[in-house]
């Protein structure tokens, strides 16, 4: 046997035929019948195939070794090309292409598998193309091939309708096959594949004109993109030859416009068989369509209408319920019209189907329309139309219309996880205006003031409802105003609202975190007061109990100047004395409650009084005890206050003060029974401390006793008349409102018990378990 | 959770309707044409007021001892009937609503089709995806 000299890709390639064919795993010899299903596919006339049989000496040798295996193939191939079978040509014929064998469907897969990156994936693609045997008889190759060709020649050429028929043709064969077809220019055949759209157009074709049936392209532009196609399958394996081929197949492509529609099929399909996950785009393709893309519609950012695209898609014959389809599974924002990405994805469906595919339920990955370049695979995944029905729900309580899934759709594409995250819908949590949480709120909002607004506002900014909004923009700026007074936004309703609002937001941030998504609450229900955001609303300056401070500056009444305590700090409010624990509060951590304040004020001159009067521990006391009462003889409404104060200091319990307390008992007391009373009850509701309650009584007789000593002075009788009666009159406003502050209180403070009543019967259950 | 779901046209014929197999589908197919005569009669009574104001979801229609069938129509007079097993209690208003507003949206979807003429009959997959996810919820 005369040397045999491969080129690389040649020795690749029979080496691959060899181990198909050799079945056995001999790794010497092949199988003849193997070998002759190879032979066969060759589509080679049976004497063509007996003369290279007996040529490579098998018939001598009676087997297929290697060599003659290899020898043959090249016979193949050399027949194939035209050439005369000669022994000399095995190592004459340059440049001679790989053997074609035709495949059958089992390409297809092998198609799917190969990867077309790798040459030895390729390679080995190529026993993997082989073995279906060729009985199939298909003869996909058609292009470039005569004896491809002759099975169907010309009933293809000649009918514009077979591409239609050709789907149903067995799917493409390797692009292998397909680039030994591309080279085999000199094969004689003068039909040359075409341009994969070109001759997949060619029913298009009926707008065409000029164009055979084959080179129809609907631009006249396919035949470049396709051959780049060509280019881009023949990447990888297979050989320079394969390449230099190229240069003569476009020439061929170029001149030879008839073409077998099944070619174009056959092309067609080679283009499907590219994709590698089967949908993706080849940038060859991509640009053809971006042309297609143009003539309707120049602007490649701008939409193509439905009914144009409808014409354009009409034209490949496919069936309406298919184009249908094809148009569901693209038009990815459901707006009716195709973007210039929606037009790709739609396209190559097309071309796909035409080839034989079948639709896929949902738009493949490749195909979804991004932002960024569609061979980037990335992130969309799998979110065909569901994006929209997962999308619309959200709106459609908002009472939006139908067609707002469109613009869900296009959050996607922006943003894939729109939907969750970016998105907080707040969520109205009710919450009981209670003073008393109002007080702890306060507290918590001072801490809290900062680092709430910002990002709720920021949250918010995302749809919200009309509720919700109000709700927000009412909550975060009050929450800004509890100590700047009322500065805030304008979209505040009222001065209660704000502080109530406060309160809640308080309550609702200490509740759910800056990075918890939950909305802020709703403002609580308004407050029983006037709706003025700028005035003041003494109401509230009554009703709220809190001891903050600028609740103090302006709490006061005009009536008493008001004199905070300094050592007053916020805190528990009127139900602490309720709590289990230590009721007693010392004064300097006290909850100074609004009524107590003026008391304070009055309690401050009191203090004066009380240094100009009696004795100097008053002035010791005064400031933890309010309620120290001040004994002062000439000042029947100082002490009452202080009694009063006393009362309501009595819920703090300082015990130090009782001393003192007793001291001072030579203040005069106008209405003593009524301090007392008031006192007592409160003092039972609030766990009275037995010693203040002897102070106090204490200095109530001090007080009593003292009071006597004014109508003695009867000089001063009218003076002092006039003066007590002023100071009663004070001491009666004083005390009305102590009164209502008082009355306030005891309802919080039935609140707080009931409550609890409530937790403990809830409890109750437990302590059986 | 629908047993029969049928998208009547203008002219009340039917566009799409489907039952679970498992039933008579004529007995649904009859109860759907009965309830259209409860939907024109619903459509009539609000139409004195401006259409917009008239409600889209018309509620249930006509309970049987079997079944309940609740209607909606759209306002190019597309109407959906739904038929629902009355055996099934869990079901609240709300959720016809809900099932009705994405039978819309999906119809909607359809409708957006160049390739769907107004008046076909809907083949559209992904309307049928999306009623066989309404209906698979019964079994």
């Amino acid at each position: 046997m005369e040397g045999l000299t491969l080129s690389d890709a040649e020795q690749k390639y029979y080496s691959d035929l060899f181990s198909y064919c050799d079945i056995e795993s001999t790794k010497k010899v092949v199988v003849n019948g193997r070998v002759l299903e190879l032979f066969r596919a060759a589509q080679l006339p049976n004497d063509v195939v007996l003369q290279i049989m007996e040529l490579c000496g098998a018939t001598r040798l009676g087997y297929f070794g290697r060599s003659q295996f290899y020898i043959a193939l090249k016979l193949v191939a050399v027949a194939q090309s035209g050439f005369p079978l000669r022994v000399e040509s095995i190592n004459t014929v340059k440049d001679l292409p790989l053997p074609r064998f035709v495949a059958s469907k089992n390409e297809q897969e092998s198609r799917h598998a190969t990867s077309y990156s790798s040459d030895s994936e390729n390679q080995g693609s190529y026993s993997g193309v082989i073995p279906p045997p060729p009985g199939r008889g298909q003869v996909k190759k058609g292009p470039g091939s005569h004896d491809a060709v002759q099975p169907r020649p010309s009933t293809d050429q000649q009918e514009p309708a077979s591409p239609v028929v050709s789907p149903q043709q067995s799917p493409p064969t390797s692009p292998h096959t397909w680039r030994k077809h591309n080279r085999h220019p000199s094969g004689g055949s003068s039909e040359r594949p075409l341009a994969g759209p070109g001759p997949f157009w060619s029913p298009f074709g009926d707008t065409q004109s000029g164009s055979s049936a084959g080179d129809a392209v609907w631009s006249g532009q396919s035949p470049p993109p396709p051959q780049e196609n060509w280019v881009s399958f023949a990447d990888t394996p297979p050989t320079s030859t394969l390449l230099t081929m190229h240069p003569a197949s476009v020439q061929d492509q170029t001149t030879v416009r008839t073409v077998a529609s099944a070619t174009t099929a056959n092309e067609i399909r080679r283009q499907s068989s590219s994709y590698d996950d089967p949908w993706k785009i080849t940038d060859e393709q991509r640009q053809y369509y971006v042309n297609q893309f143009k003539t309707i519609q120049p602007d490649l950012n701008g939409f193509i209408p439905g009914s144009a695209a409808k014409e354009f898609f009409t034209k490949s014959k496919l069936p309406i319920l298919e184009l249908s389809h094809i148009w569901e599974l693209s038009d990815f924002d459901k707006d009716g019209a195709l973007t210039l990405d929606e037009f790709c994805a739609a396209f190559h469906l097309v071309v796909a189907r035409k080839n034989g595919y079948d639709l896929p339920e949902k738009l493949p990955e490749s195909l979804m329309p991004k932002l960024i370049d569609l061979e980037d695979s990335a992130d969309v995944g799998d979110q065909p139309g569901e994006v929209g029905y997962s999308g619309s729900p959200a709106e459609a309580p908002p009472s939006k219309s139908p067609s707002m899934p469109s613009l869900n759709q296009t959050w996607p594409e922006l943003n894939q996880s729109s939907e969750d995250t970016a998105i907080v819908h707040p969520v109205p949590i009710r919450m009981t205006p209670s003073k008393i949480h109002m007080q702890e709120l306060e507290l918590k909002r001072a801490g809290s003031d900062h680092t709430n607004p910002t990002s709720p506002l920021l949250v918010k900014t995302s749809d919200l409802s009309e509720e919700n909004k109000i709700n927000s923009s009412v909550k975060f700026p009050s929450g800004n105003t509890v100590a700047d007074g009322y500065s805030s936004s304008d979209s505040f309703p009222s001065d209660p609202e704000q502080i109530g609002s406060n309160v809640t937001r308080q309550r609702s941030h200490s509740g759910t975190s800056p990075d918890n998504t939950a909305p802020p609450p709703p403002p609580p229900r308004p407050q029983p007061s006037h709706s003025r955001s700028s005035s003041l609303d003494m109401n509230r300056t009554f009703a709220v109990t809190t001891g903050q401070q600028q609740a103090g500056v302006v709490a006061h009444p005009p009536a008493v100047p008001p004199r905070p305590q300094p050592s007053q700090a916020p805190g528990p409010s009127v139900h602490r004395p309720v709590d289990a624990d230590g009721l007693i509060t010392h004064t300097s951590t006290s909850p100074q409650q609004i009524p107590e304040q003026p008391n304070f004020a009055d309690f401050s001159q009191f203090e004066v009084f009380a240094a100009s009067n009696v004795t100097e521990e008053q002035d010791s006391e005064a400031d933890k005890h309010p309620e120290i009462l001040p004994t002062e003889k000439a000042s029947d409404p100082a002490t009452s206050l202080r009694i009063a104060q006393a009362d309501g200091k009595i819920e703090e319990k300082t015990a130090a003060s009782v001393p003192a307390n007793v001291s001072k008992g030579t203040t005069p007391l106008a209405p003593p029974p009524k301090p007392v009373r008031r006192r007592l009850k409160s003092e039972d509701e609030l766990r009275p401390d037995v010693d203040e309650h002897t102070q106090k009584t204490g200095v109530l007789a001090a007080v009593l006793a003292s009071q006597p000593s004014i109508p003695r002075s009867v000089g001063k009788d009218k003076k002092a008349i006039q003066a007590s009666i002023r100071r009663n009159k004070e001491t009666n406003t004083v005390l009305a409102r102590l009164n209502s502050e008082l009355q306030q209180q005891l309802k919080d403070v039935l609140e707080e018990r009931i409550s609890l009543e409530v937790q403990l019967e809830q409890l109750r259950p437990f302590s059986h378990l | 959770m629908a047993v029969c779901i049928a998208v009547i046209a203008k002219e009340n014929y039917p566009l799409y309707i489907r039952s679970t197999p498992t039933e008579n589908e004529l007995k649904f197919h009859y109860m759907v044409h009965t309830s259209l005569d409860v939907v024109d009669e619903k459509i009539s009574a609000m139409g004195k007021a401006l259409v917009d104001q008239r409600e889209l979801y018309l509620g249930l229609l006509y309970p049987t001892e079997d079944y309940k069938v609740y209607g909606y129509v759209t306002n190019s007079k597309v109407k959906f009937v739904m038929v629902v097993d009355s055996s099934n209690t869990a079901l609240r208003d709300n959720e016809i609503r809900s099932m009705f507003r994405k039978l819309h949206n999906s119809y909607t979807d359809v409708m957006c089709n160049p390739f769907y003429n107004p008046g076909d009959r809907i083949q559209s997959r992904a309307f049928d995806n999306m009623v066989t996810s309404m209906m698979i919820q019964v079994c």
